[in-house]
């Protein structure tokens, strides 16, 4: 996995010119520490039933969509990912309550109980799904891009997408037509390695996923995911160019899940010691790790995020189960505006 | 009444929404520069320049896509597909974003986008450049599917698809862009949903849509020069469907032949079949026939594909059926 090399100076991060800030790495860190506890939470109550169907959590990759999501300002930025979608929901700024009520199927869950898991929608906070068809998005948030370009709008589209969706043709339509058209999209390819029980390395013709945007003119860049500092600062470089050049970019975080694909998944393809392996390099572990060596964080604060986190989501949870079921008549509601 | 073509009123649909609001563009394949493969949108580009006018590469999945996430947060896109053969390549985005993203989302989207071009059968094109298109999308919830037949309807409707906030599939056909028909100047929207009495009659109802209508209509005046006064109900709208003009017209001629130039497994045909029979049964005085494609793609021998299409004999016949009178 590569490792950015950073320069640390006083109190701050530096990734290039780029300040990184002690508000902004404790915002950080809350964020993914939230999403963390959120994901185990609903490891627990899938367990239980309380959730069903397909349900992929985003344990282990939480630096890729806070880092990235952390650059925009979502009163004209757009988000835009596929189905293991919790994190980057609650990264928008949804309301926990509201996304594990919606992962209940609940009248109170963002998508009334009609979408689920793997369709969280927050229009407010620009976060447009929460999408299930692997790659079906790209165009999507293509168009999105299109949109800010017509209008004449500064805003950006972010655009995750897995290891999984980059062969498909909708991926490479979308980047040649980014590009031809100047559309301000970062496409984040967040590589967690397996397509679901496929090894990327054996169904990609290169393994630097980055390249894929040399054949449509567009920058390519791999960054460690794992690193949210590196996230960051990666994808503020790439939102500054599609804001000010109107320039597409294509970013590949290298990044790992912890659990399988989704909750019905073992995950018998990766051996324990490779899982091991990479929760060693926890990026919730290496952002306090980095904080202590900056002083800019410590134990006693460290402990408060999570405790104060782990409110926020038994609250979700009570939300959640408190909440009514949808009525049968709201069956053929959301169908036609 | 001016007598503009197919192709000229649904040229003024597009031109007149243009003007009117500065979100609706266009774009697909050759639509710009060449002025469009069957030259609907003739001298758009010069008039509104290309950003609204948008040539595209032959990329049916990604610009139906892209089409889909700029209506989804406030443009009207019209999307156009040279044929509706080629959206098989784009039925993903139709299928699984169109028509759900309103829904999966709790109602948080609209999205209001028409993807528009020809569709069914043209000639000496073999199976797949000439078929009938619409059964899969009038399959789906959160759609909307409308398939005029005439210069008058295309206009209104294809305004009125423009202007509403739903995913329509706007059904024209490559032999239908040179038909003539009576367009008035001032304006005017056909609402969805609403089919079209052409003819009327006591002794038979002949229902049908899109191109066959004149099919359909020729047949009606054989069978008048019979004795049979056959009703001629257009859908128009296949999705919203017009059930009570349809129920309206049986109830009255207690014989009903439904002609659809797609496949008869599954269509709009079998399915306004069996609407007919369930709420109709007691008024019917035959059973409900169809006249439809044969079940067999389409060969290029002009003989063969003539024949696996309804006909005007066809048609005469089915009615000759439920009257008994073959």
């Amino acid at each position: 996995m590569p490792t950015q090399k950073n320069d640390t100076a006083g109190g701050y991060q530096r990734q290039g010119s780029l300040e990184i800030d002690a508000d902004l790495m404790v915002r950080l860190l809350r964020q993914m520490v939230l999403i963390r506890r959120f994901e185990e939470a609903s490891a627990q109550m899938y367990g239980l039933r309380k959730i069903g169907g397909f349900c992929h959590l985003y344990i282990g990759q939480e630096a890729v969509a806070v880092g990235a999501i952390a650059t925009l300002d979502l009163t004209k930025d757009y988000v835009l990912t596929a189905y293991r979608d919790h994190g980057h929901a609650l990264a928008c700024g949804m309301d926990p309550g509201v996304c594990m009520a919606e992962l209940y199927g609940k009248i109170t869950g963002c998508s009334r109980g009609k979408g689920g898991s793997m369709h969280l929608f927050d229009v407010a906070h620009h976060m447009y799904g929460g999408n299930g068809i692997v790659g079906g998005h790209i165009p999507v948030a293509t168009g999105v891009g299109l949109k800010i370009r017509m209008k004449k709008e500064d805003g950006v589209v972010l655009c995750f997408f897995g290891d999984g969706a980059i062969h498909q043709g909708a991926f490479h339509e979308s980047l040649n037509l980014a590009k031809v058209w100047k559309l301000p999209v970062v496409y984040i390819c967040e590589n967690n390695q397996y397509g679901m029980g496929t090894d990327y390395r054996r169904v990609s013709a290169v393994h630097d996923l980055s390249l894929h945007g040399v054949s449509y003119n567009i920058p390519g860049k791999q960054v460690d995911g794992m690193n949210v500092l590196a996230v960051y600062a990666a994808v503020h470089e790439a939102v500054a160019r599609a804001r000010q050049e109107s320039e597409p970019t294509l970013l590949e975080a290298k990044t790992y899940r912890y659990k399988g694909h989704s909750m019905s998944d073992p995950g018998k393809y990766r051996t324990k010691e490779e899982v091991e392996e990479y929760r060693r390099q926890d990026p919730i572990l290496i952002l306090q790790r980095h904080m202590l060596e900056q002083r800019v964080g410590d134990e006693k604060l460290f402990n408060a995020i999570d405790e104060d986190v782990k409110q926020i989501v038994r609250d979700a949870i009570t939300f959640a189960e408190q909440s009514p079921a949808p009525g049968l008549e709201t069956i053929y509601e959301d169908i036609y505006a | 009444m001016p007598v503009i073509s197919y192709r000229e009123a649904v040229r003024q649909a597009l031109d007149e929404e243009m003007a009117r609001d500065e979100n609706v563009f266009i774009m697909g394949e050759e639509v710009g520069e060449y002025n469009g493969a069957y030259k609907v949108t003739q001298g758009l580009l010069d008039k509104y320049g290309p950003e609204r006018v948008r040539d595209t590469p032959i990329t049916e999945e990604g610009f139906a896509g892209i089409g889909i996430g700029a209506a989804m947060v406030g443009m009207r896109p019209v999307v156009e597909f040279m044929t509706f053969n080629f959206a098989f390549m784009a039925i993903d985005q139709i299928i699984n974003n169109a028509a759900k993203m309103r829904h999966m989302s709790g109602g948080q989207i609209a999205l209001p986008i028409v993807f528009r071009g020809p569709n069914g059968p043209a000639e000496y094109l073999s199976s797949q450049h000439s078929q009938a298109c619409q059964t899969f999308y009038v399959h789906c919830p959160g759609l909307q599917v409308v398939a005029p037949s005439t210069p008058y309807d295309a206009k209104g409707l294809l305004k009125t698809a423009i202007r509403g906030n739903n995913p329509v599939i706007f059904l024209e056909a490559e032999l239908m862009y040179s038909w003539q028909g009576e367009v008035p100047t001032e304006e005017y929207l056909i609402p969805f949903g609403q089919a079209a009495v052409r003819r009327e009659g006591n002794d038979v109802t002949l229902i049908g849509y899109g191109k066959p209508m004149k099919l359909v209509e020729n047949a009606a005046a054989l069978l008048a020069e019979e004795g049979v006064e056959a009703e001629v109900i257009d859908l128009r709208s296949l999705r919203p469907l017009d059930e009570q003009a349809v129920y309206r017209s049986v109830r009255k001629t207690n014989r009903c032949v439904i002609v659809d130039e797609s496949w008869p497994v599954c269509s709009v045909a079998s399915y306004v079949g069996w609407l007919v029979s369930k709420n109709c049964f007691d008024v019917l005085d035959a059973p409900v026939e169809c006249v439809t494609s044969e079940d067999v793609p389409m060969p290029y021998n002009h003989a063969l594909e003539l024949a696996v299409q309804p006909s005007v004999e066809k048609i005469v016949s089915a009615a000759r059926r439920v009257l008994y009178k073959e």
